[in-house]
Order: structure tokens, then C-alpha cells, then sequence
């Protein structure tokens, strides 16, 4: 007996660090498969979720089902085969007496699948509502200065006790059926020690007395309580068990969700292995919608033609889909209808990687991440010379500032890049994409924070240094495109107008009333200066 | 990451005794419920270890003698059970059994309930508290305080609250008293089998304290491991787009995988020693249970000790369970200990100091009667007054509300060694438009924030119609000033609730004036469903000039004696700022604005404009003077000098 112990705390304890690398690897796997999957993700795909959902799938949700995965390796697995093994052993010694199991055994499992039953659904509403509590209190977080300044804060405090209130409701209703579920296993297997005292007793009563020959003795009726023990335990993990998954099934869901999400934006199969021979795009007849919808178009009949080298500036209204327009460009989203083309061919038919390779893109919103600024200015070709660095960083006038840190190109920035000013942070956006050296060059509002010198180096920088490439430059100040080889207006979703300064100074309404909008004090200005 | 350093410290508690006392104190809200609870638990241990010696009565008194098994041997007398005898006692005193064990569960579920109850009470309690609290704490703690630290209060703190309340703190109690309960019962029944048991139950102790340490020190890189890859991953979803553009999705794989490696290894680790602890106390309980079933054996054949059958085989139902709730609570330790960090935390903002408001002039509705007296009414006459009781003689005098905002070498730091503002001194007059231009750091945003009292000023004065702010109530202060910020913050809801927010019994016309005004009204009908269209996760759906459009309504519709506007157009195109600024003109009108922005074109206009450096005031006038004077605004203007 002591030997059979010793090997059974030997499997024991292999069988718990297996299920602990398994779990943990499963864990790891899954994570990784994430976000494997959402750096495949598109814009439109990114657009559909969050980032701090997203955050939350990846984290908080994986650890929950980590949790149950380990419990169902472990316990159900473990636990069925030792009940089987128990009520084996029970039928071994006594058949007559393990009726009461035929009994007790299918209501306990019909005990338990209805309480899974009530409880899932509960749960699930539970957890949804302790999603919007979270949600909220973020929410309220990043506004916090918008709730002082406008003295929301009972508002607030009220808004979120209503919430926390029905949580609390959900979350009583839906654990009153798992506390249920205790207690009834316990009355079951009490139920069958009495039933085996009672019949057992007998048994051995009338064996003794010569009534029932070959009957039990105590002996046997202590192993068999022994078992039923044993059955007891098996079961409360089984139960256990159940409850994570019921607790669990929710982040399953929410993980699923992010793994069975189409990416609408891959690669075409037959797509050649071809690079963008040159910078030229055009715009053939392009719909577009960001609902897939032909009511809600955001962008509409775009025919636009732009010649390799051109330095091309966009302006237009807030909302004028500036931004949409440029990002059809890099394939970031896919056109509705009509065909956008790189180089003279379809954006669709290149592989991705090449397309995008071929084209350098600052966005509105930028992001640094944390490590040195080489670092940062490396993503745009990892095998960068530190001479290539400088002369991306000099065209985008960054070069000076760098190297009036005490680190230079080693300062490390912190996440989101928060200690450069926001004009700093926007040349080293555009120093990092130079370095890439695009055939076409995008700056959607990359210069706002710049003053209106630096901002007019940058572009000659760009134009000594870079004359090859193709440049869009999306802006709100006149000055930053009015040298531009032609400009776009934007208005609605449509093109307005194209055409040079002067040519649109002369024609267009919207140009020029963006022009004497900046311009008027200023001109007044420089006739009193004289 | 930033919480790299912290991270061992963040997942230990710091004095686990006090956390767990106050922890208790929330329960005695509860008194009535939870003195029926712990009756309950009390009495249901009762009932298993009662419902379990039972079966050594049975067997001695009824199973034996029945069956006149070696009468000699065992001179037991069959019980009498009241007036029952035989067969039929032996039928009632299963009944008395059935009944001990239907009345344990039965217990055993009302203790249940009413915990599960009492928890998501007091989560409720403690949330609500969390969160009012938060709402009381000054601007400088979500400034010094990172959104993510202060969410996983709400989450993962609060969860393992609930573990603890919910499992942890009963399991204790059922397991001590199971303990304890058996341990008595085995006195009973054979005090040196139960020392064979004690001897084994130390060895197990031994390990569990052991095994315990090992994986406990794990957990904690695990939780490490866990924040470092939550900061990565944060970081890195949060740019995908910028990834996107340069195609460095491999490159981030890469460093994901490091993490994700890092991060398995510790927690394999962590889970090894935690899941074999189980069975090694498992397997020890049996090597108990043999060891005592030879012992005990030998013990009743030869009848020494006071051994016999009906005692030993209720003994080895003892026995068999004795360890269980040993196991249960070294397996519960880590789950505790974390929960006693997470509590600690909890109470750490719980006890943060609240935004301190000893200001009592109120700002209230006033008229003014023939003599040119300020009198207060309930009624909104358009004409406010600052109500100011003056404790030294009682009295109460009215100072009619202008809107005139003085600084008197007004002194700032954040930190106290790093002083943002320097001996500030300038008047914004009623009506007047006051812009500040400067760098960035130069101070011009704190200006604002000292105004409305986010911050508190270190030195200097602050007068608001020649009232000292700090003794203006801070509600009143806000109320009479509305703020638009350079990053607008919405919440989820529609449209025009959004707009609401900023008055918040505003009709449906109110509203579409406010967005009219903003120039907002455009593109709102182009939305889906129009005011009624929902906006979720901070609006995410809206371009960033949409969103400051709806922050310019959401302050015109609170139309407020005072505006601050902190780069309020800056994602606004020069066209449609324009347009705003006729709305705004007359907005404006009669009130005094504070103005912060970049561009140029948008100060022009100001009655003043302060140009700051290095907290200092170093030029002003209005524009014309500025430019005659040839000086930093000139620079500025003529974009020979860069603003950052």
C-alpha cells in the first residue's frame, strides 16, 4: 500500500508539471497566435476593435483561460478516470450495494448540467455588464479634466453606482446557482454513506448471522465508504472544473472573436513578386465607404493621375476625407470601386510588403516607440549606415536636434515618445520614413507643430535630397503647399479642384477662402511694415 | 516598462495584518448576516464530523451486536435507542444520521448564499467607494498616475478581492474548524492513532511550507513577466498602424516572442511547484491512511488502547479527510497573499487625500434692485453674484460677477524643485481675450490649470473679481469658467448627450444650437443617426476636428461667464475655424476668454497677448504692439523661430 502511494505521488507530481508546461505553453501559443493575428490585422479590421479591447483579449483573457485549461487537463482527465476506478472497485466488492450509485450518479450529473445551464447564460450577461463598468471607468479616466472642468463628478459618481448596482444584481443571480450546486452534491453523496451504513449494516448483520452467506464484512464496508469518498472527491472537481469553464467561456469567446476575424486586407494569390517601378498613382473612377455601404460613401468618383517625381498638396475641410483619400494609396484600406494604381499597376496585384516597402507614409497620428531614437529611425531599413541615418534625418531637419542631446542619436525616448516636443516628434517621424527610401513620399499633417521655416526646409530638403520621389503632402496651413507642382481641394468626399496656386487662387472658392483666412492679417501686416 | 522597478514590490503586501483587519472591518457592515454565516459554517463542520462518528456508533453499537459478532471479544450491548430496540433502532439511528447530513447541507447552502451575497455587496461597497473617491482626488493623481495602474484597481484587484471574500476567508474558517473538529474527534476515538496521523500531517506541513516558498517566489516573476508583456503589447497594438505602414510586422513578432518566451518559462515554473504540492499532500494523506489502518488494525485484533472495529473504521474516515483541508489552504496561500496586495492597493487610493475645498463663496443668481443693490433669487435672471459670508462679523455682502481675473506674482511648480511659473502678474479684464503663446513647457497650459484650481498655486494670488479663488467653493469656481481642451475626451453615449454634458437639462434645441454655433451641426447630420448617433470607445469613429467641434459646443452650451480654450482649434482647418469663430465671437461676447494656441492666425485678434518663456512673461500687448516691437512675438510670427 505505502509502495502503490509512493508511485501514485510520483505520477502525481509528473502530472502536475506536465499540465503546468502544457497549460503554460498552450497560454504562450495562444498569445502569440494573437497577436500574430492582429499584426496581420487591416486598418478596417483595427477600426472594428479597440485597442484597449484588444489589450484585454490579449492579456486578462488569455490568463483566464489558462487558468481553466490547466483545470480541465488536470481535473478532467484525472477526475473521471478515478471515479470509473471507484466505482470499479466499489462494484468489486459489493454489486448489490452499487445500485444506489445507478441512482445518485445520473442525478447528480442531471443536477449538474442544469445548473450549467442557468448559470451560463447569467454569467454571460454578468460579465458583459462588468465589461461596460471597466469600460466607463476608463472612459472617465482619459476625461477626467473634462468632468472637473465641467463639475460632472456627482453626475458620474451617480452614473456609476447605477452601473455597479446592476453588476452586483447580475453577479449574485448568476453565482446563487454555483453556490447551489455544493451543497446538493454533498446531500447526494451523504445521501449514499447512509444508504451503504443502512444496507451494508444489514448485509453484514445477516452475513454474521448465517442469513446471507458470502455477504460483507466491515472490512468491506470500510473500503467501500473509502471509495465513495473518493467518488465524492472526483465529482466536486468535475464541478469545479465546470464552473471555470462557465467562468471562462466568456474570454473564450472574446478571444475567438479576434481569431476568426477576416482580415480583409492580404495578399492575392496569384499577386506577383513584383516592386512599384516608379512613383506615379492614379486614382481610376474610386468609391470608397468605410461601411461597405454604396449609401454612406466616403469617398466618391475619385479620378486622380499623379506623374512620378510630382510634389502634389492636399487641402480641404475637417472631415473632407484627406486622410482616406492617401491611405487607398499604401492599400491600407481596399477601394469600394474603381482601381487605384501604383507604378502603373493595380495597388491589389503587388504582394503587400513590396507595395508598402516602395512608399513612405507619416501619419496623423504619430507613434514613437521606446528605445533610442536610432532605434526608431531604423524601422525604416534595419540595415541603415549611420551616414544613411544622418542624411534622412538632415533632409527632415532633424539632424541639429538630435545632436543637441547629450545622447544624440542614443537618447532613448520614452513609450509614445513624450520627452521630444511634438514638432521634434514629427521630423524624426518623417526622418524615420525617409529612410526607407520611398518612390513615393505621404505626409498626412506631419508638419502642424512645425514652425513655417522649418517647415519650408523640410520640403526643400526633401526635394534636394529626394527629387525621385513622388510627394503628397496633406496640410492646414497654405504655406506648407502652395509650391506644390498642383494642389488638391478636397470638399465632401470629392475632388473640388486641382490646380497650382495661382490657378486655384483665381478659380477655386474654398482655396481661397482658406488662403485669406491665413493670410489676410498677415498681408495687412507686411503692407504697414512695409 | 515603467513598472519594472515596482514590480516585486506591487505584488506583496506591505503589513498583510492591517490589510486583512481592514478587510474584516468591511465585513461588519454585514453583522446580522454574516454572525448567521459563520453559526452556519460552524454548524455544518458539526454536522459532517457528527454525521461521520455516527458511523463508528453504528458499527459498535448496532452493526456488532446485531450480528453477535464475537460477543467475547467485543462485549458490546446492542443500544437502545428510546423505546426502539434491535432492528428498528438500528433503522432510527440511520435516520438520525440522514438527518445531521440533510441539516449540513442545508447549512452548508445558507452559509453559501448568504456569502456570495455578502461579497457582492461589499464589492459593490468597495467599487463605489473606489470610484467616488476618485472622483474627489485632484487633477496631480491621474497626472502622476498611469490610467493602466489605476484600472487594475478596478479589474485585477478587485478580483482578487472577491476570491478572498468569496473562497478564501470561508474556506479558512471551514478548514480550521474541520481541523480542529477532526482533530478532537481522532482524541477521541484513539489518541496515539491520531498521533501517527499528527507525525505524517508535519512532514506535509514541512513541504507545503517548502514547496509553497518556491512557487510563491515564482509567482511573483510570473506577475512580472505578465506586466511586462501587457506594457508591450499595449505599446506596440497601440502604434499598429505606424507598423502597418512600414511592414515591421516581423520585426515585432520578434520582440513579442521574447516576452512571450520569458514570460512561459516563469510561469511553467510558478505552476510546477504549485500543481505538485497537491499531490504530494495527497499522496502523503494515503501513506497516513495506510500507515494508520496497520497500526489501527493490529490495535483492535489484539484489543489494546481501548482499540476497536466501530472506532477504526470511523477513524479512517477521519483520517482519509484530515489532510484535505490541510492541502486546500497551503494551495490557497498564494491566492491570498495576492489578494492581500491587491486589497493594500485598493486601500492605498482609498486613503489618498481628497481635493481640499475650503472655499464658501458661492457663485448665485442676483438682480439688482432700484437703490443698484446686488439681491440674490431663485430665478435666472442672466446676472450672477458672488455670495460672500464673512465669518468675522457675520455679514453677507454680494459682489456682482464680472469675469475679472488677476494674477499677482503667482509662483508654480509641479514638483517643488522645478518652478514652472515665475512671479506671473497680469489682468484679464471683463470681456477681454487674453491669448498666451509660448513653447512648449513655457507654462502656458498651467496658467489654465491654476485658474480653475486643478493645481493650487505655490505663491501669489489668484483673484477672480477681486476674490481670492481659494475662498471661492471649488464647484462654483468650475461652474463659472468652461474649459475646451487640446485633447477632447468624449464618453459613450450620443451625440448630443455629449453635448448635454456640459449643461446637463439642455432641450434638444439648446443642443442644436450649441452645435450650430460650433459649426458642428454639418457633419453631425451626416452621421448615421444623426444627434442620436452613439459614439463608443472616446469617440474613436470621429475625425480629431470632429471631436473638437463637438468640445467647442459641449462649452457653448454651458455658456459660462469664463472660457479657456487650450489649443481647442488646433486639428480644426483654418476654413472652418473661421467659420467657428463667428459662433465663438459671439459667444464671447461680454466674457472673459483665455486663448492657448499654436497657430498664430487664431490669437491675432486678442485683446492681450502673453508671450511665455521659461514661465516667465516676457513680451506683452496686443498684436500691432507686438509687432512694432520687433521682439519674440515678431520672431514668432514672422516663423523665423519654431514653437515647441
Amino acid at each position: 500500500m505505502i509502495g502503490m502511494a509512493l508511485i501514485s505521488l510520483l505520477c502525481g507530481a509528473l502530472s502536475g508539471k506536465l499540465a503546468a508546461t502544457a497549460s503554460t505553453g498552450f497560454a504562450s501559443n495562444l498569445r502569440q497566435k494573437l497577436f500574430y493575428k492582429v499584426e496581420n490585422f487591416s486598418f478596417a479590421n483595427l477600426d472594428r476593435f479597440n485597442t484597449a479591447s484588444l489589450v484585454t483579449r490579449l492579456t486578462t483573457d488569455v490568463t483566464n483561460i489558462q487558468q481553466s485549461y490547466m483545470m480541465i487537463i488536470r481535473m478532467l482527465v484525472r477526475a473521471p478516470f478515478m471515479l470509473i476506478m471507484a466505482l470499479c472497485m466499489a462494484i468489486s466488492i459489493s454489486p448489490k450495494l452499487s445500485i444506489i450509485f445507478a441512482v445518485t450518479l445520473p442525478l447528480l450529473v442531471v443536477g449538474l448540467l442544469v445548473g450549467v445551464r442557468l448559470a451560463f447564460p447569467r454569467f454571460e450577461k454578468m460579465l458583459h455588464k462588468y465589461d461596460d463598468m471597466n469600460e466607463s471607468t476608463q472612459e472617465n479616466l482619459i476625461g477626467i479634466r473634462a468632468v472637473k472642468a465641467f463639475v460632472r463628478e456627482d453626475n458620474e459618481i451617480k452614473k456609476f453606482k447605477s452601473v455597479s448596482e446592476t453588476v452586483q444584481k447580475l453577479q449574485f443571480s448568476a453565482e446563487k446557482i454555483i453556490v447551489f450546486a455544493f451543497p446538493f452534491m454533498q446531500l447526494l453523496v451523504y445521501a449514499c454513506i447512509v444508504c451503504i451504513i443502512f444496507f451494508g449494516g444489514r448485509d453484514i448483520i445477516n452475513s454474521v448471522n448465517g442469513k446471507l452467506p458470502g455477504g460483507m464484512d466491515l472490512g468491506d464496508l470500510t473500503a467501500f465508504l473509502s471509495y465513495v469518498m473518493q467518488i465524492l472527491m472526483s465529482l466536486m472537481m468535475v464541478a469545479m472544473t465546470f464552473m471555470m469553464i462557465v467562468i471562462s467561456r466568456a474570454s473564450l469567446d472574446r478571444v475567438v472573436q479576434v481569431l476568426d476575424e477576416d482580415i480583409d486586407i492580404k495578399d492575392r494569390e496569384d499577386a506577383e513578386d513584383i516592386y512599384p517601378k516608379d512613383g506615379s498613382i492614379d486614382f481610376d473612377n474610386v468609391d470608397f465607404s468605410y461601411s461597405k455601404s454604396p449609401d454612406v460613401l466616403n469617398l466618391e468618383n475619385i479620378d486622380l493621375h499623379i506623374k512620378s517625381g510630382e510634389t502634389v498638396g492636399i487641402i480641404g475641410g475637417t472631415g473632407s476625407a484627406k486622410t482616406t483619400l492617401v491611405q487607398l494609396i499604401p492599400r491600407l484600406y481596399d477601394v469600394f470601386d474603381g482601381s487605384v494604381k501604383v507604378g502603373g499597376v493595380d495597388v491589389r496585384d503587388y504582394k503587400i510588403e513590396n507595395l508598402r516597402g516602395a512608399i513612405g507614409m507619416v501619419l496623423q497620428k504619430n507613434v514613437l516607440f521606446s528605445g533610442t531614437i536610432r532605434q526608431n529611425l531604423l524601422w525604416g531599413n534595419k540595415d541603415a549606415t549611420q551616414e544613411e541615418i544622418e542624411h534622412a534625418a538632415k533632409a527632415a531637419q532633424a539632424h541639429d536636434f538630435i545632436m543637441s542631446f547629450p545622447n544624440g542619436y542614443e537618447t532613448d525616448l520614452s513609450q509614445g515618445g513624450v520627452n521630444v516636443s511634438g514638432g521634434q516628434k514629427q521630423r524624426l517621424c518623417i526622418a524615420r520614413a525617409l529612410l526607407k527610401h520611398p518612390k513615393i513620399m505621404i505626409l498626412d499633417d506631419s508638419t502642424s507643430a512645425v514652425d513655417t521655416a522649418t517647415d519650408a526646409s523640410i520640403r526643400s530638403g526633401l526635394k534636394q535630397e529626394f527629387g525621385d520621389t513622388t510627394v503628397l503632402i496633406i496640410a492646414q496651413r497654405i504655406s506648407s503647399v502652395q509650391d506644390a507642382d498642383r494642389i488638391i481641394v478636397m470638399n465632401d468626399g470629392k475632388i473640388d479642384a486641382v490646380g497650382t496656386h495661382e490657378q486655384l487662387l483665381e478659380s477655386n472658392e474654398i482655396y481661397r477662402d482658406v488662403y485669406l483666412s491665413q493670410q489676410k492679417g498677415s498681408a495687412d501686416e507686411e503692407v504697414q511694415n512695409g | 516598462m515603467a513598472r519594472h522597478p515596482m514590480a516585486d514590490k506591487r505584488f506583496k503586501a506591505k503589513s498583510p495584518t492591517a490589510t486583512f483587519k481592514r478587510i474584516l472591518s468591511y465585513l461588519g457592515d454585514y453583522k446580522p448576516q454574516l454572525f448567521v454565516s459563520v453559526f452556519c459554517i460552524i454548524a455544518n463542520v458539526l454536522c459532517n464530523i457528527g454525521g461521520t462518528f455516527m458511523i463508528s456508533i453504528i458499527t459498535n453499537n448496532f452493526i456488532l451486536p446485531l450480528s453477535g459478532y464475537n460477543p467475547e471479544k467485543y462485549p458490546v450491548e446492542l443500544a437502545q435507542l428510546g423505546s426502539l430496540s434491535g432492528w428498528s433502532a438500528f433503522g432510527a439511528i440511520i435516520g438520525v444520521m440522514a438527518a445531521i447530513y440533510v441539516v449540513g447541507a442545508l447549512l452548508h447552502y445558507l452559509y453559501n448564499i448568504l456569502i456570495v451575497r455578502i461579497t457582492s455587496k461589499i464589492l459593490q461597497d468597495v467599487r463605489n467607494e473606489m470610484f467616488e473617491r476618485l472622483q474627489s482626488l485632484p487633477i496631480r493623481y491621474f497626472d502622476s498616475n498611469t490610467h493602466g495602474d489605476i484600472m487594475s484597481l478596478f479589474t485585477n484587484d478587485t478580483d482578487t478581492l472577491r476570491e478572498l471574500l468569496s473562497n478564501g476567508l470561508p474556506n479558512i474558517i471551514t478548514n480550521v474548524l474541520t481541523v480542529v473538529g477532526m482533530f478532537i474527534m481522532m482524541m477521541v476515538l484513539s489518541p496515539l492513532l491520531t498521533l501517527v496521523s499528527v507525525a505524517i500531517l508535519v512532514v506535509m506541513l514541512f513541504i507545503g511550507k517548502y514547496i509553497g516558498g518556491k512557487s510563491g517566489k515564482h509567482f511573483v516573476r510570473q506577475q512580472r513577466k505578465i506586466g511586462e508583456i501587457n506594457g508591450y503589447i499595449e505599446e506596440h497594438i497601440d502604434g499598429l498602424k505606424v507598423v502597418k505602414v512600414f511592414c515591421h510586422e516581423d520585426a515585432e513578432k520578434e520582440g513579442f516572442d521574447k516576452h512571450n518566451e520569458e514570460l512561459k518559462f516563469a510561469s511553467r515554473k510558478a505552476h510546477t511547484y504549485a500543481n505538485v504540492l497537491m499531490p504530494i499532500m495527497g499522496n502523503l494523506s494515503y501513506v497516513s491512511y495506510a500507515a494508520t489502518a496497520i497500526v489501527g488494525t493490529i490495535f483492535s485484533i489484539r484489543g489494546i488502547f481501548g482499540m476497536n472495529w466501530g472506532n477504526l473504521v470511523s477513524f479512517m474516515q477521519f483520517s482519509r479527510q484530515f489532510s484535505n483541508p490541510i492541502a486546500q489552504m497551503a494551495q490557497q496561500m498564494n491566492g491570498i497573499l495576492m489578494a492581500l496586495a491587491g486589497a493594500e492597493r485598493i486601500f492605498e487610493l482609498l486613503d489618498e487625500k481628497p481635493e481640499d475645498d475650503e472655499g464658501y463663496v458661492t457663485l448665485v443668481n442676483a438682480t439688482e434692485d432700484e437703490d443698484g443693490n446686488i439681491v440674490e433669487t431663485d430665478r435666472y435672471t442672466g446676472v450672477w453674484a458672488w455670495k460672500h459670508f464673512h465669518k468675522a462679523d457675520g455679514t453677507t455682502t454680494y459682489v456682482k460677477w464680472t469675469g475679472e481675473v488677476e494674477f499677482e506674482d503667482v509662483s508654480f511648480g509641479y514638483v517643488p524643485e522645478k518652478t514652472v511659473l515665475k512671479h506671473v502678474t497680469m489682468t484679464a479684464y471683463p470681456g477681454q481675450k487674453v491669448a498666451l503663446v509660448g513653447s512648449t513647457g513655457a507654462g502656458k497650459t498651467t496658467i489654465t490649470n491654476l485658474i480653475n484650481r486643478f493645481y493650487d498655486i505655490t505663491d501669489g494670488k489668484i483673484r477672480y473679481d477681486n476674490i481670492n479663488i481659494n475662498k471661492i467653493k471649488k464647484a462654483d469656481l468650475r461652474h463659472s469658467m468652461a474649459m475646451v481642451l487640446q485633447d477632447t475626451h468624449l464618453f459613450t453615449g450620443t451625440v448630443a448627450d455629449n453635448i448635454r454634458f456640459g449643461k446637463l437639462d439642455a432641450t434638444d434645441e439648446e443642443v442644436e444650437a450649441a452645435a450650430k454655433l460650433a459649426n458642428a451641426d454639418y457633419f453631425i447630420r451626416h452621421l448615421p443617426d444623426g444627434y442620436n448617433t452613439m459614439l463608443t470607445g472616446d469617440g474613436e469613429n470621429l475625425s480629431q476636428g470632429q471631436r473638437q467641434l463637438l468640445a467647442i459646443a459641449r462649452a457653448a452650451i454651458a455658456n459660462p461667464p469664463v472660457l479657456i480654450l487650450d489649443e481647442a482649434t488646433s486639428s480644426i482647418d483654418t476654413r472652418t475655424e473661421k467659420l467657428i469663430e463667428k459662433g465663438m465671437d459671439r459667444l464671447m461676447q461680454g466674457r472673459t476668454v483665455f486663448v492657448i494656441a499654436h497657430r498664430l492666425s487664431t490669437v491675432r485678434n486678442a485683446d492681450m497677448i502673453l508671450v511665455l518663456e521659461h514661465g516667465e512673461i516676457i513680451e506683452r500687448g496686443n498684436h500691432d504692439e507686438l509687432i512694432a516691437k520687433r521682439g519674440k512675438y515678431y520672431q514668432l510670427y514672422t516663423g523665423a523661430f519654431e514653437l515647441e
